[in-house]
């Protein structure tokens, strides 16, 4: 699903952070090591266990990597954009605005003390193009119908509340309505459902499907559940070492070649599966080389 | 081996202010039997287990072990010793400034087991190889393992009272995929050869029914469903409830594909 002019391209993205052992080597380790894909108007899972890099990656598209971590690539474009030389406002000025990033858990990215309604409207204020912010009312108005597009029927009464008076679905849906009404072109999640029950989960997910599909968004989905990728997105990379050691559409991912993705796959237990014991990852030195191809 | 023991609640109710978290829950566990518990977030699961133990009060209801003659009652030395539990998350249950060897020497000496230096040496040992886990971890801080090497830890802390009904509260949650395969063949194998009674709490129902053989689908305190893990295997779900839990575990579907 690559089209011609990609939403977003990246090549040979590295993230390293300075190592606290200074004996080892050149004092650098690097968490993502050539990353490289493009990205449509299309669902795209990154999978991978902790410390895989997939978080790392999605934050260094964004210019989230942390202080004092270095970023390079060959390639990192959002359409024309090249966000290496972006200056740190213009990065900032496009986060939120032509990016905007859904975190895990509403409870710690929400701020406590700003009512539900003013943090919507504050993004709005911060990326809306001038001229265009409105008056009071227009701006209400605004966060209320971002609020009916995530499944909120009575924005009115969510408006008022503070983080802690909303759940976890909720909180998660107030994210997502704060990350669009900026109307995004990309949007990264990062492990968006994984801190809410199972049937929030699912609403959640309904969410940003039917935003994606309507809106011709592009959505990066980090998650380290492989299942649930494979039923979400349309095209999955697997994340190994800070390494993509797998591609393929997520239809075909049980047909997948990396013994890493076969084994993460076939280690999840099932329901009414009778293997006892389960089968366990042998980790081979070679899945973490760089010289070997993603498959 | 030991004889198994067993687990009756009857009428277990917990409330935390007004609100009331357990509400009037029964079940028996039988002696060396699995039990699993699922549900969502606020369903009180985690809180059976906090009462059965003692960590949370019980306003009404009994717990009693079953399966010999004289059962330890609870809130005694004895019931505690027998009765231990794993906690969800590996990072926040081990004591951050204390050695493995520390965390498991200190239950030895709160219940007086083993009589002289070398007999608490030997069990600590053994209980790290029983768990996987060599000698070489057995002076390292929590700060120092690994996600999946911290629960085996937990599991070892639990497993050196030689205890013989285990309470699981989301063992594997906080675990990546493969790690959570490792823990959960280590549980299967412990309880196969201790005969240990399991009462496990989790929100994933393919983990719950690897390892337990009863189902109790909870919801707002209650018990909404009770079944066997092949019933549940098999799709034989009567309440809507564990219905919606079938759906949601097998992953996204999207409704409107014409759209």
């Amino acid at each position: 699903m690559s089209d011609a002019h990609p939403l977003l391209e990246v090549r040979d993205l590295r993230v390293a952070y300075p190592s606290r052992d200074r004996s080892a080597g050149s004092g650098w380790t690097e968490v993502v090591r050539g990353v490289g894909f493009s990205l449509g108007r299309e669902r795209l899972g990154i999978v991978g266990e902790s410390g895989s890099g997939k978080s790392q990656t999605g934050r260094a598209i964004l210019g989230l990597t942390a202080p004092g971590g270095r970023v390079t690539a060959a390639t990192l474009k959002l359409g024309d954009i090249d966000l290496l030389a972006c200056s740190e406002r213009e990065r900032r000025s496009l986060r939120g605005g032509r990016i905007a990033m859904v975190l895990q858990d509403p409870k710690y990215a929400l701020n406590p003390v700003l009512r539900v309604g003013q943090q919507i409207e504050e993004t709005w204020l911060a990326h809306a193009p001038a001229g265009k912010r409105g008056g009071r009312t227009e701006r209400r108005e605004r966060v209320a119908a971002a609020l009916r597009e995530v499944g909120i029927d009575d924005p009115a009464r969510v408006m008022r509340l503070y983080p802690h008076e909303v759940s976890g679905g909720m909180g998660q849906r107030v994210m997502i309505a704060m990350m669009l009404i900026a109307e995004p072109e990309l949007l990264i999640a990062d492990e968006p459902t994984s801190a809410l029950d199972v049937s929030v989960q699912l609403q959640v997910l309904a969410v940003l499907d039917r935003l994606v599909a309507g809106r011709g968004m592009g959505l990066i989905f980090v998650s380290h559940d492989l299942r649930l990728v494979q039923s979400f997105c349309d095209r999955v990379l697997v994340m190994y070492a800070g390494r993509v050691v797998e591609e393929c559409r997520a239809c075909d991912l049980d047909r997948a070649q990396h013994p890493y993705t076969r084994g993460l796959l076939s280690c999840l237990p099932e329901l009414g599966g009778t293997r006892r014991p389960l089968p366990v990852l042998d980790r081979k030195p070679e899945w973490a080389s760089e010289n070997a191809a993603p498959r | 081996m030991r004889p198994a023991l067993g687990l009756s609640v009857q009428a277990l109710t917990v409330r935390f202010g007004d609100y009331t978290a357990v509400d009037g829950l029964s079940f028996d566990l039988p002696p060396g039997g699995t039990l699993g518990i699922v549900g969502e977030s606020g369903s009180g699961k985690s809180t059976v287990l906090r009462a059965v133990c003692g960590l949370a009060r019980r306003q009404a209801g009994s717990v009693a072990l079953t399966g010999e003659d004289s059962p330890a009652a609870p809130g005694t030395a004895a019931f505690r010793r027998q009765v231990q539990m794993v906690f969800q998350d590996p990072y926040g249950s081990l004591h951050p400034r204390q050695t493995v060897d520390r965390m498991l020497a200190e239950p030895l000496a709160l219940h007086r087991i083993g009589a002289d230096g070398p007999d608490r040496e030997r069990r600590i040992e053994r209980v790290l190889d029983d768990v996987g886990l060599g000698p070489g971890y057995r002076f390292r801080y929590p700060h120092q393992l690994s996600g999946g090497q911290r629960q085996r830890v937990a599991i070892a802390r639990a497993l050196i009272l030689e205890p013989r009904l285990l309470l699981l509260d989301e063992p594997t949650s906080a675990l990546d995929a493969s790690v959570q395969a490792e823990v959960l063949n280590l549980l299967d194998a412990l309880r196969q050869e201790r005969g240990l009674a399991f009462l496990m709490v989790s929100h994933d129902l393919a983990v719950v029914t690897h390892l337990c053989e009863n189902i109790a689908v909870m919801k707002g305190g209650r018990v909404e469903e009770r079944l066997l893990a092949s019933d549940l295997a098999e799709g034989r779900a009567e309440a809507d409830y564990t219905r919606m839990l079938m759906r949601a575990a097998k992953g996204f579907a999207r409704r409107d594909t014409v759209a």
